[in-house]
């Protein structure tokens, strides 16, 4: 049902593009991605405890699917649902960021 | 450049160099601060409180831990890339430097100091490097099942005897290396032991080696006086089957406080701390806290216990008072407090805030802050007197 409902989000969503944050909350998004993500994914995103999110590691899954891995966590694995923190949005703008690489906070 | 200016970059340069090889000067009141976002560390002393310089170089420090000599003047810093830096306290620099795995998580000293272990996740297993020259000695491959996969190694600390002890996520086991030779280490295996150890620890004066299991309730002992009696169960079941809450950061278990006969742990997934009865390993009470507790971390003196807290209610330190089991102060050191470090009698405590790159020495009898000292992310805060502790 969760999958249904987020496929239809999909369509529903123009395109492929997913919008950037406004400057100050990109900051904080990618401050959070790399700093308390990277407690358990290293703060290169290389993988620690949890598993590389690194471009080369993500190319080949479904962006859609870790999107949801990221809302909801992963039950039997320490990751845990971030949707307290991020929105539907955020979360797959988050994605398309890891999938081409992090950038610093600062551009 | 008028005389001034001159006469003051003469003594700039003057004291530069007395920092680094200037007077003669001990190394016990002397640490280390993690800037995790610089891969590089500050080094501080507790006299004055103050920050002396910075090392460069030192690579990926996510996670980074350090242990050191038995003498106090060298520290071994763990990188999260695989890095084992063998920093010179006194002279401010690297003095060797290895890359020696992918992934890497913490490491330990030898009871002896002549050996230093590092723990891998990638690829998995323990490596064993002599502590003067950083040559490799022994490579421990975490492997288990059918022997073609490596678990991460987790939770490694000394222990008497020039032991390691440390344990294999998903494995799901607690190995012992005595590293008394360590080109050829002996190792004992205890089998499943519960699902998924995420850290562990060696009790103070080296006892008892206790994992925290993240893939169920409970705990995993071993007594180190008597290993033929294998790895117990304790505190299982302690969440009696409520719904945990989200974990957004690993519990860290080094530096658990003990104080006297009590023990107090971090819960997983739930907003508690566990006071423990160390004679007989049983809960006694346990106390609510603000968040998700990550360290609780035992004031020397014993009364008291400091806890911080994972993500996002990770901005405020509280203090604990065992005897009323009580929250009795509340701190706000800043955002995303990631350590505390005591000193070694416990007078005054180092706490970082990351996300506001600051580090405030706090005195733990007045709570007022005594010092602040900035630094890019800090992290981790390691003192030299961990260099005297099993365990640490």
């Amino acid at each position: 049902m969760i999958r249904r409902l987020a496929a239809l989000g999909l369509v529903l969503l123009p395109g492929a593009v997913v919008a950037e944050p406004p400057g100050e909350r990109r900051d904080e998004l990618i401050n959070l991605v790399r700093q308390d993500c990277g407690s358990c994914h290293g703060l290169t995103m290389k993988g620690g405890l949890g598993p590389p999110l690194l471009p080369a590691a993500l190319a080949d899954k479904d962006p859609e699917s870790l999107r949801l891995v990221v809302l909801n966590g992963r039950r039997g694995t320490p990751m845990p649902p971030w949707r307290d923190f991020f929105t539907e949005a955020e979360a797959g703008w988050v994605i398309e960021l890891l999938r081409e690489g992090l950038p610093d906070e600062r551009r | 450049m008028n005389d001034v200016s001159l006469i003051l970059a003469a003594a700039a340069m003057f004291m530069a160099g007395c920092a680094a090889n200037g007077a003669l000067r001990g190394t016990g009141d002397l640490g280390l601060v993690i800037e995790r976002g610089a891969g590089r560390i500050t080094l501080i002393e507790t006299s004055g409180r103050s920050a002396l310089g910075t090392v460069e170089g030192l690579g990926d420090l996510s996670h980074a831990a350090a242990v050191y000599s038995r003498d106090g003047r060298y520290a071994f810093v763990f990188g999260r890339d695989g890095g084992l830096s063998k920093v010179d306290m006194l002279r401010m620099s690297v003095d060797k430097r290895v890359l020696q795995a992918g992934n890497s998580i913490g490491g330990a000293i030898s009871s002896d100091g002549r050996v230093i272990a590092v723990a891998n996740y990638e690829p998995g297993g323990v490596q064993l490097f002599d502590a003067a020259t950083l040559e490799r000695l022994a490579d421990i491959p975490s492997t288990y099942g059918d022997g073609s996969r490596r678990s991460k190694v987790v939770g490694i600390a000394d222990a008497p005897g020039n032991r390691f002890v440390f344990s294999l996520f998903e494995a799901g086991e607690i190995w012992i290396a005595d590293a008394s030779e360590p080109r050829t280490p002996k190792l004992e295996r205890f089998p499943a032991i519960g699902r998924e150890p995420y850290d562990g620890f060696v009790t103070p004066g080296g006892r008892y080696y206790i994992a925290g299991l993240f893939g169920e309730d409970g705990l995993v002992l071993v007594d180190l006086w008597n290993t033929v009696g294998g790895a117990k169960r304790i505190l299982g079941g302690y969440g009696r089957g409520e719904e945990k809450l989200p974990v957004y950061k690993m519990p860290h278990l080094r530096g658990w406080a003990i104080a006297g006969d009590v023990a107090v742990f971090p819960a997983i997934g739930r907003h508690e701390v566990l006071m423990v009865n160390t004679a007989t390993w049983t809960e006694i009470a346990r106390v609510p806290v603000h968040g998700q507790p990550v360290f609780a971390i035992a004031q020397p003196g014993g009364r008291r216990v400091w806890v911080n807290f994972a993500f996002p209610k990770n901005d405020v330190v509280q203090v604990i008072d065992l005897p009323s089991r009580t929250v009795v102060r509340e701190l706000r050191p800043g955002k995303a407090v990631l350590h505390m470090e005591f000193t070694p009698r416990g007078e005054q405590v180092w706490i970082s805030a990351r996300d506001d790159d600051l580090v405030t020495v706090y005195d733990t009898a007045s709570f007022a802050p005594l010092a602040r000292i900035a630094a890019l992310k800090p992290s981790g805060i390691f003192l030299t007197s961990r260099a005297a502790s099993t365990g640490f």
